[in-house]
C-alpha cells in the first residue's frame, strides 16, 4: 500500500488559488523531490500534507488513514516528521536538548514528570547517537542559536529524525547553504535513504540535488500540477523547460 | 558546564541558607519578621507565575485572580466553615487551582497580548464579584473576624498566631514544597516541552506536542502554586480585601518576576524582595512610592533586560 496518498488538493486563500487540485502518491522507501518554479506552491503543498493549513478540498491519506482533519501533533503520532523552509529550532537551548524533546516525544513521555534510570539512559544514547549521525558531537553541548546556518538546518533533520518518521518531509534542507554544506546535507539524507529506508518527501531548489537524490520529481508551477517522472524523464520534458525557461527569461 | 553547575549549587544553597536564618540576621538589619514572610509569600506568587511567563513563554495579566481566589477560599473556610489553618490552605488552593482549570480551555488557544487582556477580563470578574458581594466577602472593607489557627498535630500543638518564628517556618516549609515541586516538574520530560513551546512554538507542535494542551497544564500548575501563595497570604494578614483580586495586583507579580530575571529559577524571588522592601521602605517617605518603583523597574528593564539574577548570572558567566 502507498504509504502517502494525497487525492485532488486545493487551498484558496481568498481568491488566490495556492494549490489548485494536485495529486500524490508515495510509496514506502522512495524518495521524492517536488519541484517548481518560485510561487509553484510547493511549500504550501507540505503544509497541507502535514497540516499546517487544512485543504479548502480534497483529501490527504497516510498509510490508509484519513488524516485531513488531524492536528499536526497528531499526524506526527502517526509517523509524518518535517522540517521548514526558514530553520525552525530551539535557538536558546543545546543541540542535545534540542533532540532530547523529540527523543522524549517520540518515546511516548512528553507527560512524564518523572523517568526511571534505565528510561533516562535509553534517551541518552538515542540523542547521543543522532548527534553522532548528524555530525554534530563536537557542538553537542552549544546552544543551537549560535550554530552556523548549516549545523542548525543538520540539527533540525536529527531533531525530525529524532521522532522515528515512517516519512520524512524536507522543505529546502540545502537553503542558503555553502558547497560543502549542501554535499554533506545531501549525503546524509542519501544515506538516510539508501540504508534507513527511510521515505523521503523533499523540495529542493538546487538541482544538482534533485538529480542526484530522487527516484522520482513532481513539477508544480503556479499551484497546478505540471508533471511528474524518473529524473531522466523530467529533464526530457519539454513543458518542465517552458517553465523554467519561462521564469528565467 | 561543571563551573556551572557548582555556581547553580552554591546559589542554590546560598538562597535556603539566607532564608532558613532569615528569622536572625532579619531583625539585626533593621528590618522584621513579617517582612520576610511577605517575601516569600510574594515570591512564591511570582515564581509560579514564572512557571507559565519564564518557562512556558505565556503572559498572564491576570494571577491575581487565583492569588485571590486562595486568599478567600483560606479565610472564609476559617470564617465561615472550620476554624482550621490547614484546611483552609487546602481549600484555599483548590478553589484557585480549579477556577484555574475551568478558564484555562477558553484561554489556551489565544496568544500574546490577546492571553494577557483575556486573563485581566476574567481576572477582573473574581474582584467584583468580592467587591460586590458584601454580605459574605465583606466587600471593600474585606473579610475580617478571623485569624490563623494554631497547628493542631494531636500531640502537640503550634501557636503560629502569637509566635512569629514559628509562622515564618510554617511558610518556609510549605514554600520549600512547592519550589521543589516547580524545579522537579522543570527538569522532567514534560517540563522540557515547555521549554519546547517557549523556544519555538511551531517547532514544538511538529515535533508532537499537542501545544494548546500542554500550556493548559502549565497554566493549572502556575494557578495551583499562586493560589497556594495567595492562600498563604491571606494567613500572614489574618485578612482579605478585594484588592488582592485587583488586575494591579496582577502587575506587582509580573513586575517581580521580570525585576529578578524572568529566565531565572530565583529571579522572581529576587525580585519580590526588592519589591516588598522598596514598598516597605519608600511607602513610610512618601506616599508615591509606587513611582518609584515604577522608575526602578524602567530602569532595570533599560539597562538589565534579563532581570537583576540575568546580569549577574551573565557577569560570572564571561
Amino acid at each position: 500500500m502507498s504509504l502517502l496518498q494525497v487525492k485532488n488538493v486545493s487551498k484558496y486563500f481568498g481568491s488566490l488559488v495556492a494549490v489548485n487540485d494536485i495529486s500524490m502518491t508515495v510509496e514506502p522507501g522512495e524518495l521524492r523531490a517536488i519541484i517548481g518554479p518560485n510561487g509553484a506552491g510547493k511549500t504550501t503543498f507540505f503544509n497541507l500534507i502535514t497540516g499546517f493549513f487544512t485543504p479548502s478540498a480534497g483529501r490527504i491519506f497516510f498509510d490508509g488513514q484519513d488524516v485531513t482533519d488531524l492536528l499536526p501533533a497528531r499526524r506526527v503520532w502517526c509517523g509524518m516528521a518535517r522540517t521548514f523552509q526558514v530553520t525552525e529550532v530551539f535557538p536558546e537551548l543545546t543541540v542535545r536538548e534540542n533532540l532530547r524533546i523529540p527523543v522524549e516525544v517520540a518515546s511516548g513521555f512528553r507527560l512524564r514528570a518523572w523517568l526511571s534510570q534505565a528510561d533516562d539512559e535509553k534517551i541518552r544514547s538515542r540523542v547521543s547517537e543522532l548527534i553522532e549521525m548528524g555530525g554534530l558531537t563536537v557542538k553537542a553541548d552549544r546552544q543551537v542559536g549560535e550554530l552556523s546556518h548549516g549545523d542548525q538546518r543538520a540539527t533540525e533533520i536529527m531533531m525530525a529524525l529524532a521522532l522515528r518518521p515512517r516519512l520524512l518531509l524536507l522543505d529546502e534542507p540545502t537553503a542558503g547553504m555553502g558547497d560543502q554544506e549542501t554535499y554533506d546535507i545531501t549525503q546524509l539524507i542519501r544515506r538516510l535513504h539508501k540504508d534507513n529506508k527511510l521515505t523521503i518527501v523533499l523540495i529542493e531548489h538546487d538541482m544538482r540535488v534533485v538529480f542526484h537524490l530522487a527516484d522520482r520529481i513532481m513539477v508544480l508551477d503556479q499551484g497546478k500540477f505540471l508533471a511528474e517522472g524518473t529524473p531522466e524523464e523530467i529533464a526530457a520534458n519539454k513543458a518542465v523547460q517552458t517553465a523554467y525557461l519561462g521564469q528565467a527569461a | 558546564m561543571g563551573a556551572l553547575g557548582i555556581n547553580k549549587n552554591t546559589a542554590n544553597l546560598a538562597v535556603w541558607l539566607l532564608l532558613l536564618t532569615l528569622p536572625f540576621w532579619l531583625p539585626a538589619i533593621g528590618g522584621y519578621i513579617e517582612l520576610g514572610e511577605r517575601v516569600i509569600v510574594l515570591g512564591l506568587a511570582a515564581m509560579s507565575l514564572n512557571f507559565l511567563l519564564g518557562y512556558t513563554g505565556v503572559l498572564s495579566f491576570g494571577h491575581a485572580a487565583y492569588f485571590g481566589l486562595g486568599a478567600y477560599g483560606a479565610g472564609m473556610t476559617i470564617r465561615y466553615l472550620v476554624p482550621s489553618t490547614g484546611l483552609g490552605i487546602l481549600v484555599g488552593t483548590l478553589v484557585g487551582t480549579i477556577a484555574g482549570a475551568l478558564i484555562g480551555p477558553l484561554i489556551v488557544r489565544l496568544r500574546g497580548v490577546y492571553f494577557a487582556m483575556v486573563t485581566i477580563a476574567f481576572g477582573q470578574v473574581f474582584y467584583f464579584i468580592a467587591f460586590r458581594w458584601n454580605s459574605v466577602t465583606g466587600g471593600d472593607d474585606g473579610l475580617t473576624g478571623w485569624t490563623r489557627m494554631p497547628l493542631n498535630f494531636g500531640f502537640t500543638t503550634i501557636d503560629i498566631l502569637h509566635n512569629p518564628r514559628a509562622f515564618y517556618y510554617l511558610i518556609l516549609v510549605i514554600f520549600a514544597i512547592a519550589v521543589g515541586v516547580m524545579a522537579w516538574l522543570l527538569r522532567s520530560p514534560f517540563g522540557r516541552t515547555l521549554l519546547a513551546i517557549r523556544e519555538n512554538e511551531r517547532r514544538a507542535r511538529f515535533l508532537g506536542v499537542p501545544v494548546d494542551q500542554h500550556i493548559w497544564m502549565s497554566w493549572v500548575i502556575s494557578c495551583c502554586f499562586v493560589s497556594l501563595a495567595g492562600a498563604l497570604y491571606a494567613l500572614l494578614n489574618n485578612f482579605v480585601d478585594p484588592r488582592a483580586l485587583y488586575w494591579t495586583q496582577s502587575g506587582d507579580f509580573v513586575i517581580m518576576a521580570v525585576l529578578g530575571g524572568m529566565r531565572s529559577f530565583w529571579g522572581p524571588l529576587i525580585g519580590a524582595a526588592i519589591f516588598v522592601v522598596l514598598q516597605d521602605y519608600l511607602s513610610s517617605q512618601t506616599e508615591n512610592w509606587m513611582s518609584f518603583v515604577g522608575l526602578f523597574f524602567v530602569l532595570v528593564v533599560l539597562f538589565f533586560p534579563r532581570g537583576i539574577l540575568g546580569a549577574i548570572r551573565r557577569r560570572v558567566a564571561s
